[in-house]
């Protein structure tokens, strides 16, 4: 089948950017059991961030080529104004409370995000285009693609790169094993729990903003750009499993190849699809296909 | 316990609009209508929440209710409230039933999460679908009430005493539901499932119970916005639609069967209000109300109004 | 006599644990047994298996000679076992007479009596009285009337035990389980405690099986011990008997001059 080629390879970029976007909802839920709604805010956040900084650089004639790393500045500061500030000032209090109540608490302030991000940015589109045209596009098979891609591709290799060797190979990362293990335990051995859950909760944050950051340059920046995103994440997470990083991953090819099928082949069923696959997971595999969350089933 | 005063008060709040509204203006008279149709929809909602699952896919069955209703008006040309309400309750209880056997073995967030993914699974098939429109949706024929087409001053009044109406008789059939022993169950199943099993009494069966009769009002609530808006299209299966009705249903409590109505009611004159002042802040505004309903009234709004003897 | 509930052959291990190992006990109708031993000696399992919240890993359990085994723990109260919990277990956000009105409505429900079509206040099964009147009067019974409209969670731990036990006993079950029923009580009430259960269940009729800890409890109501060590049954007779075997003085009691 000729098709193969095409139906891989973007299977490979969206699943690429799918993992970069949900990865930081399962760390956050992993080590917190947070689900966190304003992941999708600051996937928002990160891409409004990095398209006004980038758009802001390249019309002072900065050069170009630095423009990748004022993505990464942006979805870095809008992070670090936005994520301790949530943790510390709010989410902290909440700690005790049942799940679902931290989740409403988190949509709450996604919906108070939402607007804030239109109050600072205004509600017409950003697009800043250049660090993704600036790289041209490379042919496979016959088919031009965008060599920006590939940046893509290789930031979301880093990040599980990073983060397995963070949480493996660490001590950051065996402690972080005990506080998912036990954080009352852990405080009392010492730990300084609270600075974790701070720290798991900007990095979480940071990398749906990360997301967002580097994917402005494909898309238009408009209001309501994480409120897709944050369910898709779900949907990713959920078939990887809650808290599993190699479970984001995985659930990330996945929903990226269905996708990616679906666009070739079926179009009208891509979501539909997609989200089967979440239910049928939680029908026949509730924790996930590497879950670690143990499912409430009776 | 108090004497139940519920029926007497939803007799009153039917008499209240049926004398009043012919005094409200249009606008409001839409907005109490859409109110009656989301205070239904919560009203089911609260039947789960009650029994300790919060569902975040309630929309689905919105949609469902919502769609037959479209359904009926665009291919058979019924555009009559009554029957609308009553095929979308019916579609709608019909997929709760079957979808119930699997969703009443789960609990907690992945409860949440699996009714999210099935509204989600609702939204992918219309969403895309032409005939129905993609993500424009279609519209839908005025109302006719009972073989009647009100004249244009009288049709918003006529369609909020009828949606009154069956509101109010939805209510106090739910209120005499909770008042049956399987009724009584959902609190119990909350606190200790266990010991309900250890009484005799199955579990999985009220829960899919509620689970139906909560579809079937939302149902029944899709179908009547659909038709006071006169549009229906697939955002009604959005997750952002089954947040609005968690929304309402936090800020309602769970104290009576009217709370969800005056919940409704509240988020609509919020919404109203906040976007009137800023259209680019409405949803803070929300957001706000929402974290403070979590923080100062856990029981929702009715709590202010229980007069509940606790310790 | 005929046994009505007949427990043969029970064996049940938790990983390296040894919770019942061949575990067998003839239980007749209307008896009083008294269940004793130390804290992990398996009784309170041997109750778990029994009402279907464990399954054993062999041997069986006969009601009236019939096969009970395999049933969950709704089904088996339904056929009329049923039991109260070491740890009360109750409604807490619910008031002490909800809590009742729950018990109470789940017999209406099972008989089919009291749904959504049903017209007036149909009696409760085997109470003769419609659910309010029985709940309040159970209450009554049991000294919680004063805490009729309070929440559970707020009772002592006396009344906690009361409610739990009086909301097994709302069943009217044929064989009562009683999951320590007087630990956590003070010692003037602990006789106090079974005597009313013991006059609440002459009325009428039933097997009783309690687990205690204390031997003069024991002595004053069992009309037969099993006494439990490490999983099995090391003693089996009258209390008086029973409670003088070196073995249940040793394991036990905790005498060491067995």
């Amino acid at each position: 089948m000729s098709q193969i080629g095409p139906v891989l390879v973007d299977g490979v970029i969206y699943s690429a950017w799918l993992f970069i976007a949900a990865v930081g909802l399962t760390l956050v839920y992993g080590v917190m059991k947070i689900l966190n709604v304003t992941h999708g805010s600051f996937y928002a956040l990160g891409a409004y961030a990095g398209a006004s900084l980038t758009g802001a650089w390249l019309a002072k004639g900065y050069p170009p080529m630095l423009s990748y790393a004022v993505l990464l500045a942006g979805a870095l500061l809008a992070t670090l104004v936005v994520a301790p500030a949530i943790e510390r000032g709010l989410l902290r209090f909440m700690y005790a409370k049942d799940e679902v109540v931290i989740l409403l608490v988190t949509y709450a302030l996604f919906l108070i995000l939402e607007d804030a991000i239109k109050l600072v940015w205004g509600v017409n589109p950003y697009f800043v285009a250049e660090p993704y045209a600036l790289l041209g596009s490379f042919e496979v098979g016959g088919l031009k693609y965008p060599t920006y891609n590939l940046i893509l591709v290789g930031l979301a290799l880093a990040l599980a790169a990073g983060l397995a060797w963070v949480l493996r190979g660490t001590r950051v990362g065996k402690l972080l094993s005990a506080v998912i293990h036990d954080p009352d335990m852990s405080r009392a051995l010492g730990v300084n729990v609270d600075r974790f859950y701070l720290v798991t909760f900007t990095l979480g944050c940071f990398l749906a903003a990360l997301g967002g950051s580097f994917t402005s340059p494909t898309v238009s920046v408009v209001p309501g750009l994480g409120v897709d995103v944050i369910v898709l994440s779900f949907a990713v997470v959920v078939i990887g499993g809650l808290g599993s990083l190699p479970g984001a991953a995985l659930g990330a090819v996945i929903v990226g190849l269905v996708r990616s099928l679906s666009v070739h082949y079926l179009p009208q069923v891509e979501l539909f699809v997609i989200y089967s696959v979440m239910a049928l997971v939680l029908a026949f595999r509730p924790r996930g296909l590497f879950g670690l969350a143990e499912p409430r089933r009776i | 316990m108090s004497r139940d005063r519920t029926p007497q008060l939803l007799a009153a709040i039917l008499t209240a609009v049926v004398m009043g509204g012919l005094a409200l203006p249009q606008w409001l008279l839409f907005i109490l209508t859409i109110a009656c149709a989301q205070g239904l929809v919560v009203l089911g909602l609260n039947l789960l929440i009650r029994a300790g699952l919060v569902s975040f896919g309630q929309a689905l069955f919105y949609c469902i209710g919502a769609y037959t209703a479209g359904g009926l008006s665009r291919a058979f040309g019924i555009s009559d409230l009554f029957v609308q309400m009553a095929a979308g309750t019916a579609t709608a209880a019909l997929a709760a039933f079957v979808l119930g056997f699997l969703l009443a073995r789960y609990r907690g967030i992945f409860f949440g999460l699996l009714s999210l993914a099935l509204s989600m699974i609702f939204y992918g098939l219309i969403v895309k679908s032409e005939t129905l429109g993609s993500t424009d949706g279609f519209n839908l024929a005025k109302a006719t009430l009972l073989g009647m087409r009100p004249g244009e001053e009288w049709l918003r009044f006529a369609v909020l005493v009828a949606a009154a109406s069956a509101t109010l008789l939805a209510a106090f059939l739910t209120h005499r539901y909770l008042r049956t022993p399987l009724g009584r169950l959902g609190p119990a199943i909350k606190d200790n499932e266990i010991r309900v099993e250890y009484m005799g009494a199955s579990v999985r069966y009220a829960i899919h119970v509620n689970y139906v009769i909560a579809a079937a009002l939302a149902g029944a609530g899709g179908a009547l916005a659909a038709n006071t808006v006169g549009h229906i299209d697939p955002e009604m299966a959005y997750w952002t639609t089954s947040g609005e009705f968690v929304f309402i249903a936090v800020l309602s409590g769970t104290g009576s069967v009217l709370a969800p109505f005056l919940g409704a009611l509240i988020f609509g004159a919020i919404h109203t209000v906040a976007f009137d002042l800023s259209p680019y802040t409405w949803q803070m505004s929300m957001g706000i109300v929402l974290l403070a309903a979590i923080a100062f009234l856990p029981d929702g709004l009715w709590s202010l109004f229980a007069r509940r003897k606790t310790a | 006599m005929p046994a009505i509930l007949d427990a043969q052959g029970l064996n049940k291990t938790f990983g390296a644990v040894t919770a019942a190992q061949g575990v067998s006990a003839a239980i007749e109708k209307d008896s009083v047994v008294g269940l004793i031993g130390t804290n992990g000696a398996g009784k309170t399992t041997f109750i778990n298996m029994i009402t279907g919240y464990l399954k054993p890993d062999s041997g069986s359990i006969r009601y009236e000679g019939r096969d009970i085994t395999p049933l969950p723990p709704r089904d088996i109260s339904r056929l009329g076992i049923c039991r109260s919990f070491q740890i009360p277990q109750l409604y807490s956000s619910l008031t002490v007479r909800e809590n009742m009105r729950v018990a109470l409505g789940v017999l209406l429900h099972n008989a089919g009596l009291g749904g959504f079509f049903s017209l007036g206040r149909p009696n409760v099964p085997g109470h003769g009285a419609p659910a309010d009147e029985v709940a309040d009067h159970i209450l009554e019974r049991f000294g919680l009337s004063a805490y009729r409209d309070r929440n559970a969670q707020v009772l002592p731990g006396g009344m906690r035990k009361l409610l739990d036990i009086a909301l097994t006993m709302a069943a009217k079950p044929r064989v009562l389980l009683l999951d320590e029923p007087t630990s956590g009580v003070s010692a003037e009430e602990k006789f106090g405690i079974m005597e009313l259960i013991m006059q609440a269940v002459k009325a009428e009729g039933a097997t009783v099986i309690f687990v205690e800890h204390d031997m003069e409890v024991v002595s004053r109501f069992a009309g037969r011990v099993l006494a439990f060590y490490d999983g099995r049954i090391i003693a089996d007779g009258p209390p008086q008997a029973a409670l003088r075997d070196p073995e249940v003085q040793r394991y036990v009691v905790g005498t060491l001059n067995a």
